[in-house]
């Protein structure tokens, strides 16, 4: 029987491929949590070389990009899936959306740079990073967006206009609200690309951290997390330990990835649960 | 007196036409069933009367629809306040996922209703004239997911009831229930109907004859015929319509 | 039928309509102006720079007034096909293992597995290609560094993986059931049905898949900068240091005034990028149309 050994043969390959690309995933934890962590101490944050200038930086710079992404962004979702007439306009926006998320990371970094460090000549700063990076988040919140609201009944929609509510008052106090859980999951997915992202923010944002400590002047230059590891690697500083310096960066990188995950998903699951009800059946 | 007036009222999906120059006339407080075969027309008709048909890409309606002498496709009409008095009971029972009292409550909130007192005021009249406040009165504050499918589509009703219709239209509202709460349904139809126009569209001629008071007979987009129940089911006019209630097609 | 009563109620509804309006369009708006400024600071290489040095010759010494830019366009290339090479069948295995094979628990375990991956930062890559597989690649290339096309491919092939397997496996699980029900009860094997039916059934979003991991790849710039070389020459050997379009434009943007034909040269390269990434959308939109034909 030939074809009952290729059957097994074929099964017995697939499965070392699946168990090559997880053992290729644990190497990469193990990897890169056994080799930083244990530089993880109060002396890598605050130290002379610590890093809590950029850790702030970090998150702060993720902050303005999603207080600038997310209204468009959910904006644009939320017409694609409402609103959005089946014509050539919205079949534009759609291509728009599209092409966007393809746009490697680098062109929007330089792009930042043209408009906001030349153009408007503020040079590297924490205000043109997070405007430049709102812009990588939006084609995903447009699609996360009209994703979640596309998979709310149609019938909560018809009961809500059958009812004579109007269709922002639908969204608002129906739609939405069912929709929540998968937004929520988007906007992390979002918020977790946006962290880890450098190329834009090396030309728009800059390698350099403020002087002052947890500086929340958008004009200040804010290199973050990220952008420190790419720095400390490609172009170690002679007499730091660098070396340390880049473990220990990207082990709180994936830590942050992890950590991330796991929080944001938790509320998202509990909203799900009570909207569902406990009886249900 | 009539309550609705349609006169030649065509719809279009795109090219193809589903509705051919209906005239009919539905008094007030009294139940009018629409029968026939799927595909017929009959859910496609009750539509047009909120207007939910506007909803529908490429739907083109030509005709007039009168609500209390009021042409409810023109151009100054209010098509949220239609809705509000001319309310709709869907197939499928469909609650939103919120409490039982949140879901009764969410037509007075959106018409600007912020009372508390109010509120629970309404939602318990409401649950009443729906027939489901003795069941329900303990699990106000549960999900409506939680209930029974007859449940929830008495909480459809209640909801709606809770908005203060003039007009109710139902959709085939028990063809996805079973006996006992298609049951109980009927005989919340039989009791609203002493203050609420009622138009049901159902695929159960049984369910026309026990719950309407006129029954109309829709056929390939066409009225065949419309007549007091009794006598559309004993003594159609159309041979059509006699073909179809004993049984011969559809 | 009462008078319509025009309340703030039908305004906010107005209101909120033109908002979510006016969100879409700016979102068409950007793309545009992404396009137009980069595409303009780009082609004014051109007013110095002959089209056709830059696409054929692998001269690039800004300072000597020679700007060809067919290193990095190789470069790119080169990377990019390794990892498709390597990514790609590797990416296809994991996408059938989980919608065909895999257990409920093991997906359990591996679905949420391969999306930590895409999370992974890119410069996290980048450290991990510096620290071991340079290393690796030194070996079995017997070069002297190890940086170079191998590295940044091997690099690569991990980072598409997510996006192949997420993507062949949606393709692969939304085929009708009837499809796999007829083949089996032919008396065709797993594998066979896989094979012959399931794959070639859900081509288009296989191909989407690899399309867009191909998107991915060639744009990719931080890990493909730490890994790869950044020398200018022309890559002879997959074991030899050389450049992409965006380790380049990483290394050399910088050091160049604004306005200047180099600067302008590394706009160019950044439009090239750009172009490529519009053709592979217009190509997924193709795919994915022709597959809804079928």
């Amino acid at each position: 029987m030939k074809a009952h050994q290729a059957n097994r043969f074929a099964s017995i390959l697939l499965w070392i491929g699946a168990v090559a690309i997880l053992a290729l995933l644990v190497a990469f934890l193990a990897l890169i949590l056994g080799r930083g962590l244990p530089y993880l101490t109060a002396e890598f944050f605050s130290g002379s070389d610590g890093v809590r200038g950029q850790l702030f930086n970090s998150f702060y710079i993720l902050f303005l990009s999603l207080i600038f992404s997310l209204p468009i962004g959910l904006g644009a979702g939320i017409y694609m899936a409402e609103y959005a007439p089946q014509n050539r306009f919205t079949d534009l926006i759609r291509l728009s959306t599209e092409s966007l998320a393809s746009v490697p990371s680098i062109v929007f970094g330089l792009f930042g740079m043209i408009v906001f460090v030349n153009m408007f000549g503020l040079g590297f700063t924490i205000l043109g990073g997070s405007a430049t990076l709102a812009l990588l988040n939006l084609p995903i919140l447009v699609r996360v967006t009209e994703e979640s609201l596309r998979a709310v009944p149609r019938s909560y929609r018809e009961a809500s206009l059958a009812l004579g509510a109007t269709m922002w008052q639908t969204l608002r106090k129906v739609i939405l609200p069912t929709a929540l859980p998968g937004l929520i999951t988007g906007i992390t997915l979002v918020a977790g690309r946006a962290l880890g992202e450098t190329a834009i923010l090396i030309f728009t944002a800059g390698m350099n951290v403020s002087r002052i400590l947890f500086d929340v002047n958008p004009l200040a230059a804010g290199e973050t997390l990220a952008v420190h590891l790419f720095a400390v690697k490609s172009n170690p500083l002679p007499g730091t330990n660098s070396d340390q310096i880049a473990d220990g960066t990207a082990a709180l990188l994936i830590l942050m990835v992890i950590v991330f995950n796991l929080c944001l998903s938790i509320p998202s699951r509990w909203l799900q649960y009570r909207l569902q009800g406990k009886n249900r059946g | 007196m009539d309550k609705i007036v349609v006169k030649e009222l065509d719809l279009f999906y795109g090219e193809q036409q589903a509705l051919n120059s209906i005239n009919i006339a539905m008094k007030e407080r009294s139940v009018t069933a629409l029968i026939g075969p799927s595909g017929c027309g009959k859910s496609t008709f009750l539509r047009t009367l909120n207007r939910m048909q506007d909803l529908t890409p490429g739907v083109k309606i030509i005709g007039q629809v009168k609500i209390d002498g009021q042409d409810i496709y023109a151009a100054d009409t209010d098509v949220v306040l239609l809705r509000k008095k001319v309310g709709m009971v869907f197939q499928h029972p469909n609650p939103f996922p919120k409490s039982v009292f949140e879901n009764v409550a969410y037509g007075p909130r959106i018409h600007g209703e912020t009372d508390k007192k109010k509120l629970s005021e309404i939602v318990e009249t409401s649950l009443k004239d729906a027939a489901l406040w003795n069941e329900v009165k303990d699990r106000l504050h549960e999900s409506a997911l939680g209930l029974s499918g007859g449940q929830q589509q008495r909480l459809c009703i209640a909801r709606l009831l809770a908005v203060g219709p003039e007009i109710l239209l139902m959709d085939e509202p028990t063809s996805a229930l079973d006996p006992i709460s298609t049951m109980k349904i009927e005989e919340l139809i039989a009791e609203l109907k002493d203050k609420y126009t009622i138009i049901i569209v159902t695929h159960n001629m049984h369910q026309a004859s026990r719950v309407s008071d006129r029954t109309a007979f829709f056929l390939s987009g066409d009225l065949i015929e419309e007549d007091i129940t009794s006598v559309l089911f004993t003594r159609p006019a159309k041979k059509k319509t006699e073909d179809y209630i004993s049984g011969r097609f559809g | 039928m009462p008078q319509p009563t025009k309340s703030w109620v039908y305004y906010n509804d107005r209101l909120a309509r033109y908002l979510f309006i006016s969100s879409a369009v700016l979102v068409s708006l950007i793309i545009i102006c992404i396009i137009w400024f980069v595409g303009m600071q780009g082609l004014s290489t051109f007013r110095e720079v002959s089209f056709l040095e830059f696409f054929t010759s692998s001269k690039w010494s800004p300072d000597s007034g020679q700007y060809g830019a067919l290193t990095f366009i190789a470069g790119s290339i080169g990377t990019t096909l390794i990892a498709i090479l390597l990514g790609g069948p590797l990416g296809l295995a994991g996408a059938v293992f989980l919608a065909e094979i895999a257990p409920p628990w093991v997906r359990a375990i591996m679905r949420p597995a391969t999306d930590l991956f895409a999370g992974i930062p890119s410069v996290v890559y980048g450290y991990v290609g510096i620290t071991v597989i340079v290393g690796f690649t030194r070996k079995i290339t017997n070069s002297s560094t190890g940086y170079g096309m191998l590295a940044a491919g091997i690099v690569l092939a991990i980072m598409i993986l997510p996006t192949v397997i997420s993507l062949s496996e949606d393709a692969l699980r939304s085929l009708p059931g009837s499809y796999k029900e007829a083949s089996l009860a032919l008396g065709a094997t797993r594998w066979q049905t896989i094979w012959r039916v399931l794959v070639p059934a859900a081509s288009p979003g296989i191909l989407t898949a690899i399309i867009l991991a191909m998107a991915r790849a060639i744009g990719e710039t931080m890990a493909v900068q730490m890994v790869i070389g950044n020398s200018p020459r022309f890559p002879d050997s997959l074991g030899s240091p050389t450049s992409t379009l965006t380790s380049n434009i990483v290394m050399e943007m910088g050091n160049t005034p604004y306005g200047s034909t180099w600067n302008n040269g590394l706009f160019m390269m950044a439009f090239i990028l750009l172009v490529i990434a519009l053709i592979m959308i217009i190509l997924v939109r193709t795919a994915s149309r022709k597959g809804a034909v079928r």
